[in-house]
Order: structure tokens, then sequence, then C-alpha cells
């Protein structure tokens, strides 16, 4: 007999006032208990409907129902046939826009935890220490895989299980992508992420870091080198800026900067030489997950006050729900309907505030959201020591302009047909590379999809 | 990989390190420069490559030593690793076509990163004129590599005690005014030298690069800290740069965003200054 509560099992979380302090991770995840409770909500429907609002299509009721019966293993083995990065996707996929929105539990109440149960099945796993990685036999071919993101990871994986010789080529000292230098620790522990890298090595990948293609070696070199195939999974880090005055001023930077220092590089931390700002009163501009990352991020640094600074209304913000109700608990203050026209500078170029513009909602635009509309003469001078900015990224430029033939639309993103392979023969790319910033499943779907066309060219070879 | 083969010291403050680096070596051109970390817990350090042997597989860095990090790395002896180096990135330096004759102008510790292109200037047949501006003389260095790879060496002190007295743009000025013609004129050093000399050369038209330093981190376009005003625009000095049209910099927002840090810096030195009387 199903479990017929209408709420999900709650998620056991650190205290909001305690962790906006700390880097500890916010959210404890499920017992057992707990994940039987809530693993007995699902109705196992037979259309499956969560199913389709899944990008890789995890079986999402078959592992739900191995966890009923106590199979954690079994379920495990489930999710792992279509995703492999399920602790990191259960804490950090958008669940309320993909398999959690097409429950049908959540046509009157919550729907099944869907994300939680994932991420207790991979948590179970990972302690358990049950990781019997075994390296394949090699099938004689080479593949390239630039960049050490989840796309990147996953065409990795997915290749080196095939038996291919496969060498990933990362930019920076350390593999990961935004899983490394963007989601912060109390999200995503780095713990999870170097599990996953080690796995991909016990399986034969080989990672090379500190290798930024295009500049230490093109792709038309790796070729030479006998890589038959080159995956590009680059992502999109270039952060955009606003283009308002005052963006020199010192204490203005980019989200990726604030982040970076942060997580990548542990400014944080006792004992680390990288320095982060030190700030009393923040602003950071934009609504998405990564605007909610730094904002919760400088809290912990200590900061008194910090804002997030958006132009259109709560509802229109892209960020998971989850994160913006964790920012609100944690202090974090909102000023939707807001919009930077100005930053303001003291006599040493230090910011000293933002002047804000407030905006009210016009009619829908292209994308379907309410536009926002300034209102006249409404500005005012919100004092902040402190600017990140958070209003998107698009994909580097350093890769597709040192490879001929290599076509990017007008956003800069590489241009695939439906193989994943770009305008060059055997350069297959996906992620944000392609799409532009999109989710941590979107590129590990691209990395997958790759995988199968490489293997399967290659295979006619 | 990247461990130290040789290590000898220029002058109480500036070091220069030959490091094992194949990748690097392999593609490095003058004006590029390397990113680098020490250990776990150390900073993503940029400097420049001032000399690599690609036989060898080896890069030559020389630098100042300033805060914890150049202090970090001046302790390292021959036979040391880096845990990390990546390069090299940004772009080289790029001579205007059929140039004939080009003024190098380096401002102290800015000699290192000014010698490769000097090096390879005089190499390619160029006519090459290095002025060199130093505060006094126990800091000169470089003097014998730039004398070898020069047409003319001109050291300037501020103080006199060595070459010249007066500043690097007094002598340039000299120069130019005594009918010699530059096609371009190279300026690397401290952001005021750079400065004067790009409103020097403007005034007589002369095509003038500058090498910028700005703080970065991860130095492949990711997280924006490097960008610089160019001709009124953002660029991004780690991968557009470090070179730009010394006319078009916007000198004085560089000048006071390299101050981000200033006040941890300092704390920095004090502590690591302290540890090193200690012996520690
Ligand atoms: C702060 C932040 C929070 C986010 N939160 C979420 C979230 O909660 N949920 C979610 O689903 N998504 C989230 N995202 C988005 C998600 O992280 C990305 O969509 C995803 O990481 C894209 O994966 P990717 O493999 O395409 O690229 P990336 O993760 O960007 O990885 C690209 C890698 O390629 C390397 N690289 C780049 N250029 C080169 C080169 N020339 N040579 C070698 N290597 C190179 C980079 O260093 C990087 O390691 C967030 C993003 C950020 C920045
Ligand atoms: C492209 C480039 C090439 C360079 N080449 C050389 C070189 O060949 N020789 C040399 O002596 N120096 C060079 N520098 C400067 C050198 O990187 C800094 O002196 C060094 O980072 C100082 O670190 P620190 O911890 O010892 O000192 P700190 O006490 O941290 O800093 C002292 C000053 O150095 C600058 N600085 C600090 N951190 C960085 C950073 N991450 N990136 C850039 N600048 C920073 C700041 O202006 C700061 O005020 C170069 C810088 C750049 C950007
Ligand atoms: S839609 Fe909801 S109830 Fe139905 S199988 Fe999926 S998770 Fe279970
Ligand atoms: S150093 Fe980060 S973008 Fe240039």
């Amino acid at each position: 007999m199903p479990n017929m509560s209408l709420t999900k099992t709650p998620m056991p979380e650190q205290d909001p006032k305690v962790r906006a302090r700390n880097f500890e991770e916010v959210t404890l995840g499920y017992t057992p208990e707990m994940a039987m409770e809530e693993a007995s909500r699902c109705l196992n429907c037979k259309n499956m409907p969560c199913v389709s609002g899944c990008p890789v299509g995890v079986p999402i009721p078959q592992f739900i129902k191995k966890l009923t019966e106590g199979d954690t293993e079994g379920a495990y083995e489930v999710i792992t046939s279509a995703n492999g990065l399920p602790a990191v996707c259960g804490r950090v996929c958008p669940q309320e826009r993909q398999c959690e929105s097409k429950c049908v539990r959540g046509i009157k109440g919550d729907p099944v935890g869907i994300g939680r149960l994932e991420r207790f099945t991979a948590d179970t796993h990972r302690k358990s220490g049950k990781t019997a990685v075994t390296k394949p036999a090699p099938n004689g071919h080479k593949v390239a895989v630039i960049g050490g993101g989840p796309s990147g990871l996953t065409c990795a994986g997915d290749l080196a299980r095939l038996g291919y010789e496969v060498t990933i080529f990362e930019a920076l000292h350390a593999a990961g992508g935004v899983l490394m230098y963007g989601i912060p620790e109390f999200r995503l522990p780095k713990q999870i992420v170097q599990q996953e890298i080690e796995n991909l090595k016990a399986l034969g990948v080989n990672i090379m870091t500190n290798m930024v293609i295009g500049k230490i070696l093109s792709i038309d070199e790796l070729m030479e080198q006998g890589y038959e195939a080159v995956f590009v999974g680059s992502g999109a880090g270039l952060p955009r800026f606003m283009g308002i005055e005052g963006e020199s001023l010192v204490g203005v930077c980019s989200a990726n900067e604030y982040l970076t220092r942060i997580n990548l590089m542990k400014g944080y931390r006792e004992g680390y030489d990288t320095p982060v700002l030190q700030s009393k009163a923040v602003a950071v501009v934009g609504g998405g997950n990564v605007a909610m990352d730094a904002a919760r991020s400088a809290l912990r640094m200590g900061a008194e006050h910090v804002y997030i600074i958006y132009r259109r209304g709560m509802d229109e913000m892209p960020a998971r729900k989850e994160e913006i109700h964790h920012a609100k608990e944690e202090g974090v203050e909102f000023l939707n309907l807001n919009n930077p026209v100005k930053l303001l500078g003291d006599e040493n170029k230090r910011v000293r505030a933002a002047l804000l513009q407030k905006m009210e909602l016009g009619e829908p635009d292209e994308s379907g959201r309410r536009s926002p509309v300034p209102v006249e003469g409404s500005e005012y001078e919100l004092p902040v020591d402190t600017v990140i900015i958070a209003i998107g990224t698009s994909p580097n430029p350093l890769i597709r302009t040192t490879t001929e033939g290599l076509e990017a639309n007008k956003r800069g993103c590489l241009v695939v047909n439906e193989d994943m392979l770009t305008t060059r023969d055997g350069v297959y790319a996906g992620g944000d590379a392609v799409t532009g910033a999109a989710t941590v499943i979107l590129a590990m779907g691209a990395g997958k999809a790759a995988a199968k066309s490489i293997d399967a060219a290659l295979q006619q070879k | 990989m990247f461990r130290i083969v040789s290590k000898s010291v220029l002058n109480p403050s500036v070091v220069r390190m030959e490091i094992k680096a194949p990748f690097t070596a392999a593609k490095a051109l003058p004006g590029q420069f390397v990113i680098f970390r020490i250990d776990e817990q150390g900073e993503r350090v940029p400097l420049t490559i001032a000399d690599y042997d690609r036989e060898k597989g080896t890069i030559t860095l020389i630098f100042q030593i300033v805060g914890a990090s150049t202090i970090r790395l001046s302790k390292l002896e021959v036979g040391d690793r880096l845990q990390d180096l990546a390069g090299p990135l940004g772009m080289p330096t790029q001579i205007p076509e059929g140039a004939k004759r080009v003024c190098v102008i380096g401002g102290g510790v800015g000699c290192a990163i000014a010698y490769p292109q000097a090096k390879k200037l005089f190499h390619d047949g160029i006519e090459v004129d290095v002025i060199a501006g130093f505060r006094n003389k126990d800091i000169v260095i470089l003097e014998e590599e730039f004398r070898a790879n020069s047409s003319n060496l001109f050291i300037c002190t501020d103080d006199g005690s060595y070459g010249r007295k007066g500043f690097v743009t007094d002598m340039l000025k000299e120069r130019i005014e005594s009918g010699v013609q530059y096609d371009c004129v190279i300026a690397i050093g401290p952001i005021p030298m750079m400065k004067f000399v790009s409103k020097l050369t403007k005034e007589y038209g002369i095509k003038t690069i500058v090498s910028l330093n700005p703080v970065m981190v991860d130095g492949t376009g990711m997280c924006g800290g490097c960008r610089v005003t160019v001709g009124g625009k953002i660029r991004y000095a780690c991968v557009e740069g470090p070179d730009f049209d010394g006319h078009e910099v916007d000198f004085d927002e560089l000048m006071y965003r390299n101050g981000v840090f200033r006040e941890r810096e300092a704390d920095c030195r004090m502590i690591a200054q302290a540890d090193s009387k200690e012996g520690k």
C-alpha cells in the first residue's frame, strides 16, 4: 500500500542560522527510514510520466521500486544504467522543472522526492565502498576529450567503458569544470566530485590538467598525435559584464571570479594563499543558480548584508526553487524588480554603492516571461562594498578561434548536428559549449550522445 | 614535470629559475606567460616566459620577490617541483610588419619581460635599442644578456649610480630628438613608466606596445579579473593580451584595480618576512 501523505518526507538540514556561517553541506540526506517512507509514496505508474521529464531517461519508478524492496545496490544499478553521476544530479538538478514536475503525485500535493531518493541511493552506494570498477579490455582506438566538466567526464566514462583509450585535457589544475570551480562545497561537496573522477581514472581514463587547448596544443595537433576523434566540452565560462559605469571599481567582480577564489582555490580556508574579497554589504546581480551560490557564499565569508538584485519578479527567477528557498532562510535579502544603472565609488575607487532603478512588469517577451520596464525617476542608492555580477556567461572563444572550420552561431556556441558532430570531421561537441549556459544533466546527456556517435563512427572505420 | 633545473639570484630581490616544462617550451613565444601553483595551498601566479629552450624542454622565469607567493617561490631550490604550470598563455607580441628599428624599454623587473622581445627582434635582424631603467646600480639585471642581444644598450638609474642619471623617458626623448626613427616602441615595467612612455610616444606618433599585469586567477578567460580598459572597451588581458596598444590603455584604472588585495597582501608580506627571519 503506497504512502498517501501529500507532503514530501522532509529533508534534514543544518539550521539556517548556523549554516549561513559555515561551508558544510546544507542538506544532510535521508536516513534509510526516511528514504523508505518517501519511496513508498511512488505509485509505480505504468506510463512513467516522470521519466519523460528526465533529460537522460533514468528509469525512475524502477529504481524507486528497488528502494521499497530495501535493495539500494539494485536501485543504484538501475540509475547508473542511464546516469553516471547520480550523487551530483541528486543534489543539483532542477527536479521541479524535470522529473518531479511530471509526477502524478504532484497534481495534488508534493511530487515524489525523486532527487532526494537519487541522492540517497548514490550516497549509500558510495559509503558502502562498493566501487568495483574494472578496466575494460582496450579496443585500440584513441579519443581526446577537451574539458573535464560534466559533459567531458560523461563522454570519457562512456567511451572508456567501451574500451577506448581516452585522455581528458583540462585547462585548470583540477578536472570537474563548474562542479569544482563554480558550485560551492555547501551544495556539492568536492569530495563527491573527486570520487567520480577517481572512478574514471580506475576505468583507465587519463586526465591531463593544465592543458589549455588552443594554446598549448591545438585540435589539429591532437589529431596528428593519433586521436581519432575529439569531443569538445569546454563549457560556457566567459563571464558577461553589464557595461554600466563603475564596473571597473575595486570590489566589483564576476561571480566566476568570486566563486573560483572560494571553491577551486579554497580561499575561504585557513592556510590557502588565494585572497577573497572581505565584505560587509554585497550586491549580487542576477537571479540564477550562479547568483544564489555567490550570495550564499558571501554570507559564509562573513558579510552582514547580502542582496540579490534581479530585474524581474520572484516567479521569473531561473534559479532552482530549493536554492532560492535556502538563500531566503539564510538571510539573503531579495531586491526583485530592481536593476543597477551605475556603480558609485569612493575617492580610492572602491565601490561604495549601487545606483538601482525600480522596474515593473510589462508585457510578456519572446521567452514568455513578463518583461521588466524601468520606472522613471525611481533611482536610489544601495550602500555596498562589493558587487558580484552573475548575469550570465557565454562560451569561451579560445577553441573556435584556434580551430579552422569549426563553426559557431552568433552567440559563440559551437554548431553540431544530431550526432553531436561539429562542422569539422571527427570533432564532436556538447554541453554548455553548444547550448550556452544550461544544466549539469543536459551537459551529461550531450556527453553521452557524443560518446555513442563517436563509437558508431569509429567502429565503422 | 615542472622541476627546477637551475636557479640564480640576479639581485637581492630578483631571482631567475629555469624549469622543466616541455609542453610550454615547445610552443612559447616572446610576450607569452605561464600560470603556476607552487603546491595545493598556493595561488595561481602569472609570470612571463623570459626565455625558453625548445631542445631541453625548459623555460626561464625571472621574478621579483614582492609578496607571499614570490617569497615562497624564491625559497625553492634546484630539484624541487612546482605542482602545476600552464602555458604558454596570452598572445605573443605582435611587431608591426616591416619594422626596421625598434626601441625596447624595460623598467626594473620589467626588463625580464622585455628581454625575450629584444632577443627575438635582434635575431630577426631588426635594429634594437634597449633602454633599461633601474632605481640604482645594485639592482641592475640582465646587462650582459641585453648587450649581447641589442644594437645599443642604454642603462639609466634614478640616482645616477650607474649609466645615465634619469628616467627612461628622458633617454627615449633624447634619442627621438636626436633624429633616431623608431617604427615601434615596446615598454614594459611599472605602470607609471608605461603610462609616461606612451604619453611621450603619442606626441611623436610612434606605435607603442605595453605589457599589462592585472591580477589574474585562471588565465583562460573564465573569471574576468584581468579585465582592462583599452580604447574604451573591456579586454581580458589573459587571452587578448597581455600586450596592448599603449596609446589606448587606461593606466589609471589598472593602477587602482591592481591594489584590490593590497591590505591583505601587506599582512602576508609581514608574516612571510617574520617567518623567513625565524628561518622557517
Ligand atoms: C555557480 C554555478 C552554479 C550552477 N548550478 C547549477 C545547478 O544547481 N544545477 C545545474 O544543473 N546546473 C548548474 N549550473 C550549470 C552547470 O554547472 C553547467 O551547465 C555544466 O557544468 C556544464 O557542463 P560542461 O561540461 O558543458 O562545462 P563546464 O562544467 O563548464 O566544464 C568545462 C571545462 O572545460 C574546461 N575548458 C574550457 N576551455 C578549455 C580549453 N581551451 N582547453 C581545455 N579545457 C578547457 C574548463 O576549465 C572546464 O573545466 C551552475 C553553473 C554555475 C557556474
Ligand atoms: C601576464 C603577467 C606577467 C607577469 N610577469 C612577471 C614577471 O615576469 N616577473 C615578475 O616579477 N612579475 C611578473 N608579473 C607580476 C607577478 O605576477 C606578481 O608580482 C605576483 O603575482 C605577486 O604575487 P605575490 O604573492 O608574491 O605578491 P602579492 O603580495 O600577492 O602581490 C603584490 C602585487 O602583485 C600583483 N599581483 C598579486 N597577485 C597577482 C595575480 N594573481 N596576478 C597578477 N598580479 C598579481 C598585485 O598588483 C599586487 O599588488 C606578471 C603579471 C602578469 C599578469
Ligand atoms: S510519476 Fe511520480 S508516482 Fe509516478 S512513477 Fe514517477 S515518481 Fe512514481
Ligand atoms: S585571468 Fe581570469 S579571465 Fe583573465
